[in-house]
Order: C-alpha cells, then sequence, then structure tokens
C-alpha cells in the first residue's frame, strides 16, 4: 500500500466522507425538516409583517424580497456547518478521521459538498413556497437556474467561514451563537430586506461592501431582469476572496487541532 | 484467520514504538516533561496514571493527532511528525471516547472505516462482517448504532481500529465508564487481540486492567513516567499481590495505629489519614490477619472494616511518589462517564 498522495485516493474518501454527511441528513430527517420550517416561517412572517410597510418602488415584495430570501437562506445554513463540525469535533469523531491515512481535505470537503446539496433543496423549496405566496421569474429559466447556482457556489465559500468557526470554537452552543454574531449583520444590513438608500449613511457604506449586496442584487436582476454586470463581478470576487482566506485556515485549524 | 496471522506475525519482527525526550505543553501547564519509553514488538504495554496526568497527552502525540513541543517519536520505524501518513497507516486508535456514527449501522460503520482504508468494497464489506462476528455484534449488526449499549459501542470502535490490521494498536481507556461485566468482556477482547501478535499501547487508570492484560506498565504523574517495570515489579513495590486494609474507627487515631503495625507492614504501611485507612503487605495470605487485630487491640483501638484486597493505583502511587493519586479510580469508580 503506498499512501503517498494518490488522486483516485483522495476522491474517493472525499466521496466516503460527502456519502456520511449526506445520510446524516437522509437518517435525521428532523434536523433538514426543521431547518426548512424555520426557512419558511420566516418567508411568511417578513412577507405578510414587514412587506406592507417597506417601499420597493413598484414592485410586489414577494418578487423584491424573495430573490434575496434564498441567499439568506445559505448564510444561515453555512452556520450549521459550524455545529455540525463543533458536534463531530466533541465526540471525537474528528480524532478518528484524522488518525486514518485518508487525504488531509477530504473530511472538510466531504462536509462542504454535503452542505452545498442542502443549499440546493433549501432554495427549492423557498422556491416552490414563493411561487405559492406569488412569486415568478420574470426573465426565463436560464437565468433562474444560474442564479441559483451562484447562490449555492456563494453558499459553499461562507461554508468554509463555518467550517474554520466549527473547528475552532469545539463546543456546540458556542459554535450557534458565533455563527449568529456574523450572519446577522451580513444578511440585514444589506440590499436583502429593503432597499439601501433608506439606510443611514454610514450604514449605506457598510451595506455596499458587505458581500451579501452583490449577491442578492445579482439574483435580483437574474429573476427579474436588468442588469448583472455590476454586481456580478463583485459577487465572483467576493467568492473568490472568501474561499482564498477561509479554505487555507480551515484546513490549517484542521492539522493543528488540539494544539 | 490463518493468513492474517501471517501477516501480521510478518510486521511483528521490526514493529515498536519509541518516544524520544517529549514535552508538550498548553498555556502554563506542563502536560508532558520529557518523556522517554521504548515499548517491544508483540508486547502489551500499559500507561497507568490518574486523570490529568498526561496520558492522552501521550497517546494523541504518538498517534499523529498533536505535535510534540520537542522532541520526537517513532511507530514501526517512522517518524511521527516527518511521515504522519505512513505511521497513521499502521496504527489503530480507540480513543477515550467511542467515536462511531450514530445514524449507521454497525456494518455501515465498519464499512466506511474500510472505505477510507482503501481496501476496495467488496474487502472492505467482508472485513466489516468478520469483525462483526469476532466481536459478537452480527446480530446487532445492521442496526443503527444509536440503539447501542454502551458495551456494544466500545466493541465496536474497537473493531474499527482494527479494519485494517493496524501492527500497533492505542487504546487510550478502553473501559473507563462501562460497568463491571462489560469492561471483563473488552478485556477478553484486547487479550485476544494482543495474542495476535500485535503491539498493544494502552491507558488505564486501573492498576487490575494495567495487570491483567499488559505485560509491562509505566506510571505517569503530571507529564512525568514515574516509575515503569513488569506487573509484578511494580506490584512488589507496594507489598506485593495482596495487601491488608484496616480501616480504624476513630480516624484521629491513625498514627498511633500506624505504630502499632509497623513491625508488621515495615517500609511497605502505608496510612491514609483522610479516610483512616492503613493498608500493609499481606505477606503470609491471612496468616497476618489475626496479629494486625491483636496489635490494634493490644493499642486499644477499635477496627471498623479489616480486609484483603489487591493493590490499586492509589497503593502504587503512594508507594512510590509517598502522596495518593490525585483524583484516582477508586474516587471516580461509581461515577459515570460524560459521554
Amino acid at each position: 500500500m503506498s499512501f503517498s498522495f494518490n488522486m483516485s485516493n483522495a476522491i474517493s474518501d472525499i466521496g466516503v466522507m460527502t456519502r456520511r454527511n449526506m445520510l446524516r441528513y437522509i437518517r435525521l430527517p428532523q434536523l433538514l425538516v426543521f431547518n426548512a420550517l424555520l426557512n419558511v416561517v420566516l418567508l411568511l412572517l417578513f412577507n405578510y409583517v414587514f412587506g406592507g410597510a417597506i417601499n420597493t418602488g413598484g414592485i410586489a415584495y414577494i418578487q423584491y424580497f424573495l430573490p434575496g430570501f434564498m441567499v439568506q437562506t445559505v448564510v444561515f445554513g453555512s452556520t450549521q456547518t459550524s455545529v455540525g463540525l463543533a458536534e463531530d469535533l466533541s465526540k471525537g469523531m474528528i480524532d478518528r478521521f484524522r488518525s486514518l491515512p485518508i487525504s488531509r481535505p477530504a473530511f472538510l470537503t466531504g462536509r462542504v459538498i454535503a452542505d452545498a446539496a442542502r443549499y440546493a433543496i433549501l432554495i427549492v423549496l423557498m422556491i416552490a413556497v414563493g411561487s405559492i405566496m406569488g412569486f415568478r421569474f420574470e426573465n426565463g429559466v436560464l437565468p433562474a437556474l444560474a442564479g441559483v447556482v451562484l447562490i449555492i457556489f456563494f453558499g459553499i465559500a461562507l461554508t468554509w467561514v463555518g467550517v474554520f468557526i466549527g473547528i475552532s470554537v469545539r463546543d456546540v452552543e458556542t459554535a450557534q451563537v458565533a455563527g449568529f454574531v456574523w450572519v446577522f449583520p451580513l444578511v440585514f444590513a444589506s440590499s436583502l430586506y429593503v432597499p439601501i438608500e433608506t439606510m443611514p449613511g454610514w450604514l449605506q457604506v457598510f451595506a455596499q461592501i458587505n458581500p451579501v449586496t452583490p449577491m442578492v442584487d445579482t439574483m435580483r436582476a437574474l429573476a427579474l431582469g436588468g442588469s448583472v454586470s455590476a454586481s456580478l463581478w463583485k459577487t465572483l470576487v467576493w467568492d473568490g476572496v472568501i474561499i482564498l482566506a477561509f479554505l487555507p485556515l480551515a484546513l490549517r485549524r484542521y492539522r493543528l487541532i488540539g494544539q | 484467520m490463518a493468513e492474517r496471522d501471517e501477516e501480521s506475525s510478518a510486521v511483528c519482527a521490526d514493529v515498536s514504538i519509541s518516544a524520544e525526550g517529549i514535552s508538550k505543553q498548553f498555556g502554563k501547564v506542563q502536560a508532558l516533561d520529557n518523556i522517554n519509553l521504548i515499548v517491544d514488538p508483540g508486547t502489551v504495554f500499559a500507561l497507568l496514571g490518574p486523570n490529568g496526568s498526561g496520558k492522552t497527552t501521550l497517546v494523541r502525540i504518538l498517534t499523529t493527532l498533536l505535535r510534540p513541543d520537542s522532541g520526537n517519536a517513532h511507530i514501526a520505524g517512522y517518524d511521527v511528525i516527518h511521515e504522519a501518513q505512513l505511521v497513521r497507516s499502521v496504527i489503530g486508535l480507540a480513543g477515550q471516547y467511542p467515536a462511531v456514527e450514530d445514524v449507521l449501522t454497525g456494518k455501515e460503520n465498519l464499512e466506511m472505516i474500510g472505505q477510507l482504508y482503501h481496501l476496495g468494497k467488496e474487502k472492505a464489506k467482508a472485513r466489516a462482517s468478520e469483525l462483526l462476528e469476532k466481536f459478537g455484534l452480527s446480530d446487532a449488526a445492521s442496526r443503527r448504532v444509536k440503539t447501542y449499549s454502551g458495551g456494544m459501542r466500545r466493541r465496536l470502535d474497537l473493531a474499527a481500529t482494527l479494519v485494517a490490521s493496524p501492527s500497533i494498536l492505542f487504546l487510550d481507556e478502553p473501559t473507563t465508564g462501562l460497568d463491571p461485566r462489560s469492561r471483563l468482556g473488552l478485556w477478553e477482547v484486547i487479550a485476544a487481540q494482543a495474542k495476535e501478535c500485535n503491539t498493544v499501547f494502552l491507558t488505564t487508570q486501573y492498576l487490575e486492567e494495567a495487570d491483567r492484560l499488559a505485560n509491562k506498565i509505566a506510571i505517569m504523574d503530571k507529564g512525568k513516567i514515574i516509575r515503569e517495570g513488569t506487573n509484578q515489579e511494580l506490584k512488589d513495590c507496594c507489598g506485593g499481590d495482596t495487601l491488608i486494609k484496616v480501616s480504624i474507627a476513630d480516624r484521629s487515631e491513625i498514627s498511633k495505629a500506624s505504630d502499632a503495625l509497623t513491625q508488621l507492614g515495615g517500609e511497605n504501611l502505608h496510612s491514609y489519614p483522610d479516610v483512616g485507612e492503613i493498608t500493609l503487605p499481606a505477606a503470609g495470605g491471612t496468616s497476618l490477619l489475626p496479629e494486625v487485630v491483636r496489635r490494634l487491640d493490644a493499642a486499644k483501638i477499635e477496627i471498623a472494616e479489616l480486609a484483603l484486597k489487591p493493590p490499586t493505583l492509589d497503593d502504587v502511587f503512594l508507594a512510590i511518589t509517598g502522596h495518593p493519586a490525585e483524583g484516582t479510580a477508586d474516587l471516580k469508580e461509581g461515577s459515570s462517564n460524560k459521554t
């Protein structure tokens, strides 16, 4: 047996680890079900409670808001990655996998791939519920599909942040709270719920820089029509920056667990 | 099975563990302080010590999970720092708590590990069935691990460490938190494993466990190995295989009692003022008991309890260090383990 780097072994390892995480979602469906329920409840609440009071320039609030809500689903979803990994760490699962001669990034990568599948399921569900509430894609199927793919990719980038937090904090409850700390400002101080022109100037500055804003603007343009070029490249740059920063950080942290 | 035995005895010849000057500090705590040890191929080595003495830290370093601040270790000749992946290919590690997946069945757990060792699907399946059979888990093979008892989880965890037939097995407190019956069962499994010529490195808080399983025992205290020897050597240093334990009714009379018995116990008489107990070697079996009673009676000391017992970690500790082990197994034995 040779344990020098071997591409087919690495792919097989990632496959096994992805399957492990997928099976957890399938066999413990309550996790995914409650996650989905929470999103549906938030969708209904925001649309019917605040929707009427927010001036979105003539278009129905559900049209304005649902593209952003899909983004919110993956942003919140990435905090669950932290919780799951903190649990693996505290139960000793990570030690077991680290003591095996498997490709080093396989464990974390498998987790991220399984999470991407989770995001896809949640986004489809949000589109379905949104349609019942009157949401329509006005710009055709392909742009809509492209938008969904972009959101999942954005989710993958943020999941690496979630991974880093999950294996850094080491206990489940801290992971939960730590997730919300960075996620809430990102979601609310953006163009997701309200047009950012209505915010105070200093907050507008943050909202403009916030990676959620270009992602939401891109999805909105792809769903409803309009120019995507300005927001699309910003989104892609953000995806790249986040992955380049947090993937190596997470892998390094994984290597040094327990130090 | 015959085929496997041949394989492992071939590996066995040049297998061993060596630690060279390993130190590790966490913040201000010196977890390990210049640890040197050698484990011969085909033997069972027990690291015995109380909670917090550094046992787990040493296991984590030897199994590549943690880097030492200084020093190095070799497992089967491979460097744990620079050849970590090679080390991982020859070891099996069962951590302090069973690391098995609740939502998977017993069989799926073992197959997953087999696939991670790149055994191939068919071989991973076959190996899983073989191990489930061997560990008495065949009936529960297709049940989710969630439904397993504590003892079954430990057995499955141990089975998982054996999937790739490692030549060196690390067991970190393999029976902590188990009831006495499951513990006996697990001891049998470990002893059988050791017979198959694997080198086993285990940590424990129980002298009885180390005595049962190991050829050689090292005692650890506050990050240092304070004594190393065969089982007999260690038991001899605190008075042999059997001790007489006297509990006196009035704790304040402990020094008086100890004076009365000093001739019988010699340097191996130890008193525990906190609990009003004295232990001394039962050199001639039970024949010493009447003499103990007579002497205490003559000194007008009331006996609360008198018993013969095998030595524990506490006794060995006291004999070697002059102080009882902090937070030892005896105090914790009854308390359930957090998982």
